[in-house]
């Protein structure tokens, strides 16, 4: 009785630790503390969950029944994992690149994202894994009851099929716990893996220690115990051929399709370079744990009772040399093996139904759009969760109904000849660019029914789903149809019957299939994709957006991301397009990027109708197309690298060509402006020499004339300074050299000053808002109106109207100051708007005396002081528009 | 003008193609040897069970560890290959 | 009455500088100040010499020249050019449209006397 309560106590203390390693491992991951996590013998121990409870306990009973025949199980993966380089590798590769969720995930992306294909796989998937689960849950309860008989005698099956329910419910609050974190079933479950890698080393270690009590405590070392095998009734080496090949086939078949394994070794895989390491570490695991698996079965049956079940000797043998404590160990090996399996098992489950089945079910009932149906997210993981519970439940209910009577490894071989049904289109779909939708759904309905009919269904035994009569004549009295013969495939053991059978006709059916249908634009993209992953891994896709509404796309994309990573995402990819805010441009890259952060969510097919729903449908293009005709990536890869070399020089050329444009310009610019300068300092010269002149020669000149042209010879001087401070001035603020003198100021104060400085002529009338005016700069003061002496003085020049006015018009528009200044004159001719601000440059018939800078200046001050200064036109009169920013407060009053 | 360090890389990345078809030969070369137990019982009498456990066991351990052997070469990851662009600048400095 | 010398020029206070030297020399001074339709002006009033500014509001003053050149009754009409560009180029525009005498502002009142009477004489 002390037994079973310790027992009940560790396996308490065990599964709250399990908890607490998975909390903490989900927490440092969370916290970007759990580098340990992602460390390549995590994945390898996570790999171990191949090996579960039916190896923990059914390999020995296989081994006591067929002898060395169990090796087959072990050894097929064992050739997976050394030839990973050309198989894992791939599907690892694609797996990341296409975030694939699942099998179910894969197959459907690589044939064009179909969901039917998806839903068939999950529920081959379901109907495969179901009795495995159910396996499992009986495993813990056989020997927890087993413990307990060795306690009180026999126990009735009540409290058997009790202990299966509450493994059961723990099962599916861990995983629910664990595994439903975070939507994104492409992110990695820390907290599961670590558990499981956990449970890896518990299995192995409790199966060694069996092992090596059984070898030195049982026997007197290695030499005896292989002398009483060699007793043994499994001595002989009399394996059937077809068996030993067909279930090593079969074995490794199942460890690339099994959903559980997919799992771990796709879509928990965080790192390529951890399949070097588990290629020989996992294929080390294999044979660790089978390694004890002969001796054990030998042992047990020359030790145990006849008729004892050979399933239970790894905890049955220390119990009956009364090691307590190994015993607990073996069975929290056991334990560990079966949990590890459910509860992976049902999160890939999981995934596939809720992504596959339940969401596609729910979109279309909720009327099709994303957007305008509730909370998508909780309604993915609450589908999930229900998904895990109905998963896990049903293998309780497939328990309780089956009575657990069947051998363990009878179950197992089952599930297995049933999940290999994917490998032909896994496998071709990955290697064969000619594998279509039409071939993988007929080879899977062909293997699946095969499957079903040959094995799954005979399993239950004659006479339970299927009458003794279709057994011994075939159906309606076919007896080329008999399940066991089909074809007339007389006296084959009947898993291999199956294997061959299923394999055989679902790859015929996947070729023939293949062959004779023509694949839509979007399956030859992917299955581009998938078969060349290696070559380039770009993603397909090619959305055309443009009709797109990124709103749409974002209120969808919260909904499944949850708003915070999807306004991230969406704030990312506008950055990267150059924009602000949270909308992109839905451009193809975006959608495409947009459509793998969803998949990995909900699935690839799911994705993509939702993006389509909002989107139109996704186009295929030209491009897409010529990618997938063209057999060479790698030539592809090589001109396109060509042609950017090529456009690179084109572009280089170009920038010269334009250099050498701007030089040639620049340099005809300083000659023109020279031969101005020239220009505009003769003239007034002219004029002083040619009058001093006269003044000097001409004697009999008059005191009027004398007068005249002494006041013409100072005003040329005049001009002559004015243009050469103007000169000056140019080239100052040109140069940039120009130191501002900022302080703040009235607007008013400075159009004071400016119309004071300019009033010497009181023929322009200067109309102004002084109420407007009352706004404070932070600028240089004298600049500024400087600015606006030259255009009232230029106002005053050239305004035409009989009686000229000016109306200076400040207002505050988008944070800026804007002034425009307005006469009534007639205003600046269309095709003389581009030249008013160069230098020289005077419109119209020159009267008066202005070198042509004014407006250069102004240009110049105003690009020092951050604002523009430009030519408004459109309006009755000439006006010029001054725009200056205002970081400063608006007047006090 | 190519100095001798480029040999050794171009020997390397040749090394390691050839490695690339040694891993994936590794399976058929394991799956030859796996099936080599099954014409032992045509024989008189048969081979005892822990003959064959022990070669099977043997073949394991010397898969596992040519396993290891080669995927030590093997570069894995998209960025195949960027070894040598990293060496190569190398030879340029001296001049 | 001096023989009539037109003054194509722009400045108002070159047009009276160089108005008040040639008539002070006996010659009679038409003035136009602008190119547009100086051609029109020159064809009216037979000069017997033109004094021309290059650059001028409306037609350049190589442009006038060509046009003179181009004028059979006009071709042997003795040209004085005057200009403020002091480049070479334009000399040897000017040269090249069949100027007769080409000078660079400022000048002196001696020199435009000099070359208008040696123009004129020819």
């Amino acid at each position: 009785m002390a037994t079973l309560k310790l027992l009940i106590a560790v396996s308490i203390v065990y599964v709250v630790f399990l908890f607490c390693v998975a909390f903490a491992a989900d927490r440092a991951a969370r916290q970007g503390r759990g580098a340990w996590l992602r460390s390549p013998l995590i994945y390898t121990l996570s790999l171990s969950i191949y090996c579960t409870a039916w190896t923990f306990y059914g390999a020995v009973g296989f081994a006591a029944r067929s002898g060395l025949e169990y090796l087959t199980i072990y050894l097929g993966p064992t050739l997976v994992m050394i030839g990973w380089w050309w198989s894992l590798r791939k599907l690892v590769r694609i797996g990341r690149a296409q975030r694939i969720t699942s099998i179910a995930d894969m197959i459907s992306s690589r044939y064009g994202k179909s969901n039917l294909l998806a839903v068939i796989v999950t529920l081959i998937a379901v109907i495969g894994t179901t009795p495995y689960i159910a396996l499992q849950l009986q495993s813990v309860s056989l020997s927890f009851a087993a413990f307990a008989e060795t306690e009180r005698g026999l126990v009735d099956a009540g409290a058997v099929q009790d202990t299966a329910l509450y493994v059961a419910l723990g099962l599916v609050v861990f995983t629910i716990l664990f595994g439903t974190r975070n939507l994104d079933a492409n992110e990695r479950h820390h907290g599961v893996v670590i558990a499981i890698a956990l449970e890896a080393i518990v299995k192995l270690l409790a199966l060694l220690a069996v092992g090596v009590f059984v070898v030195w405590g049982l026997s007197d070392g290695i030499v005896h115990t292989l002398e009483r095998i060699d007793a043994s009734q499994i001595a002989d080496w009399e394996v059937s051929p077809s068996r030993w090949t067909g279930l090593t086939l079969v074995s490794a078949a199942a460890f690339l399709c099994l959903p559980r394994m997919f799992q771990v070794m796709v879509v928990e895989n965080e790192d390529e370079g951890h399949l070097r390491t588990a290629s020989w570490a996992f294929p080390v695991y294999l044979m660790l744990i089978s390694l004890f698996v002969v001796p054990i079965a030998a042992v047990g049956l020359e030790v145990m009772p006849t008729g004892a079940n050979p399933d239970l000797f790894v905890l049955k043998l220390p119990l009956l040399a009364g090691q307590e404590g190994l015993a607990i160990l073996s069975f929290l090996g056991g334990f560990s093996s079966a949990t590890s399996m459910v509860v992976v098992a049902a999160i890939a489950l999981s995934t596939m139904v809720s992504n596959h089945i339940v969401m596609p079910i729910w979109l279309r009932a909720t009327g099709g759009t994303a957007t305008i149906s509730g909370d998508v997210r909780q309604v993915a993981l609450l589908a999930r969760r229900l998904s895990i519970a109905g998963i896990v439940l049903l293998g309780y209910v497939y328990f309780s109904l089956s009575g657990g009577g069947t051998a363990l490894a009878a179950i197992g071989l089952v599930a297995f000849v049933g999940v290999s049904q994917f490998l032909p289109a896994l496998m071709g779909g990955l290697f064969w660019r000619g594998a279509t939708r039409t071939g993988a759904l007929a080879g899977l309905c062909t293997g699946f029914v095969v499957w079903l009919y040959c094995l799954f269904l005979p399993s239950f035994g004659p006479g339970v789903l299927l009458p003794q009569s279709v057994f011994d004549a075939g159906p309606l009295g076919l007896g080329w149809l008999r399940p066991y013969a089909l074809f007339g495939a007389e006296g084959m053991d009947s898993v291999v019957h199956a294997v061959m059978w299923s394999l055989l006709l679902n790859t015929a059916a996947f070729i023939i299939g293949s062959i004779l249908s023509f694949p839509s634009p979007m399956e030859r993209l992917q299955g581009a994709q998938f078969v060349n992953v290696f070559e380039h891994s770009r993603t397909a896709g090619s959305w055309s957006g443009g009709m797109a509404q990124s709103e749409d796309l974002l209120i969808m994309s919260q909904r499944i991301m949850g708003a915070r990573e999807a306004q991230a995402l969406f704030a990312d990819m506008a950055r990267r397009q150059g924009l602000s805010g949270y909308l992109p441009e839905p451009s193809p890259e975006f959608l495409e990027r947009l459509e793998r952060e969803l998949s990995g969510s909900v699935g690839a097919a799911t994705a993509h109708a939702m993006i389509s729903q909002i989107i139109g449908r996704a186009a295929v293009s030209v491009e897409d197309l010529l990618a997938v005709a063209d057999e060479t990536a790698q030539i592809m890869e090589y001109s396109s690298q060509l042609e950017a070399k090529s456009e690179e020089q084109a572009r280089t050329a170009r920038q010269l060509r334009e250099a050498n444009k701007l030089l040639t310009q620049l340099s005809l610019q300083k000659d023109e402006f020279l031969s101005q300068v020239s220009h505009e300092l003769r003239t007034p010269m002219t004029s002083i020499r040619a009058f001093s002149e006269i003044l000097r020669d001409t004697s009999e000149l008059g005191p009027e004339a004398q007068q005249k042209y002494s006041s013409i010879i100072h005003d040329e001087s005049r001009r002559l300074t004015r243009l050469l401070d103007d000169l000056l001035d140019l080239s100052v603020l040109e140069s940039g050299k120009v130191t501002l003198n900022t302080q703040s100021g009235r607007l008013g104060d400075m159009l004071d000053r400016a119309v004071a400085a300019t009033s010497g002529d009181p023929g322009l009338h200067i109309i102004r808002e002084t109420a407007q005016e009352d706004v404070w700069l932070t600028t240089d003061h004298d600049r500024l109106a400087q600015v606006f002496i030259n255009l009232i003085a230029n106002a005053r020049k050239y305004c035409d109207a009989p009686e000229p006015r000016l109306t200076i018009q400040p207002r505050m528009q988008d944070g800026r100051l804007v002034v425009d200044f307005s006469d009534n004159g007639s205003g600046i001719a269309m095709a003389d708007h581009g030249l008013i601000f160069e230098k020289f440059s005077r419109i119209g018939e020159t009267k008066t005396s202005g070198a042509g800078l004014g407006l250069a200046i102004c240009r110049e001050i105003m690009a020092r002081l951050g604002g523009t200064i430009s030519y408004l036109p459109g309006q009755k009169g000439a006006t010029f528009r001054v725009v200056l920013p205002v970081e400063t407060r608006l007047a006090a009053q | 003008m190519k100095p001798a360090k480029s040999v050794f890389l171009e020997r390397r990345s040749y090394r390691r193609r050839r490695m690339g078809d040694a891993a994936v030969l590794l399976p058929l070369f394991g799956t030859v040897l796996l099936l080599i137990p099954l014409l032992w019982q045509s024989a008189e009498g048969g081979a005892r069970t822990t003959d064959v456990m022990l070669y099977i066991f043997g073949v394991w351990a010397l898969l596992a560890g040519l396993a290891r052997l080669v995927s030590g070469y093997l570069e894995v990851g998209p960025a195949a290959g960027t070894e040598e662009g990293v060496v190569e600048p190398s030879h340029e400095g001296p001049g | 009455m001096g023989k009539l010398v037109l003054l194509i020029e722009d400045e108002p206070n070159i047009i009276e500088a160089i108005s008040f030297i040639l008539s002070r020399d006996g010659w009679e001074v038409k003035t136009h100040s602008n190119g547009h339709d100086a051609m029109d002006v020159v064809r009216a009033r037979r000069p017997d010499l033109v004094i021309l500014d290059v650059m001028l509001p409306g037609r350049s003053g190589f442009d006038l020249l060509g046009d003179i050149r181009g004028d059979a009754a006009l071709e042997a009409l003795p040209v004085l050019m005057l200009t403020a560009r002091g480049q070479r180029k334009d000399r040897e525009m000017a040269e090249a449209a069949g100027v007769n005498r080409y000078m660079t502002k400022p000048f002196s009142n001696a020199d435009v006397l000099e070359a208008v009477r040696d123009l004129v004489r020819e």
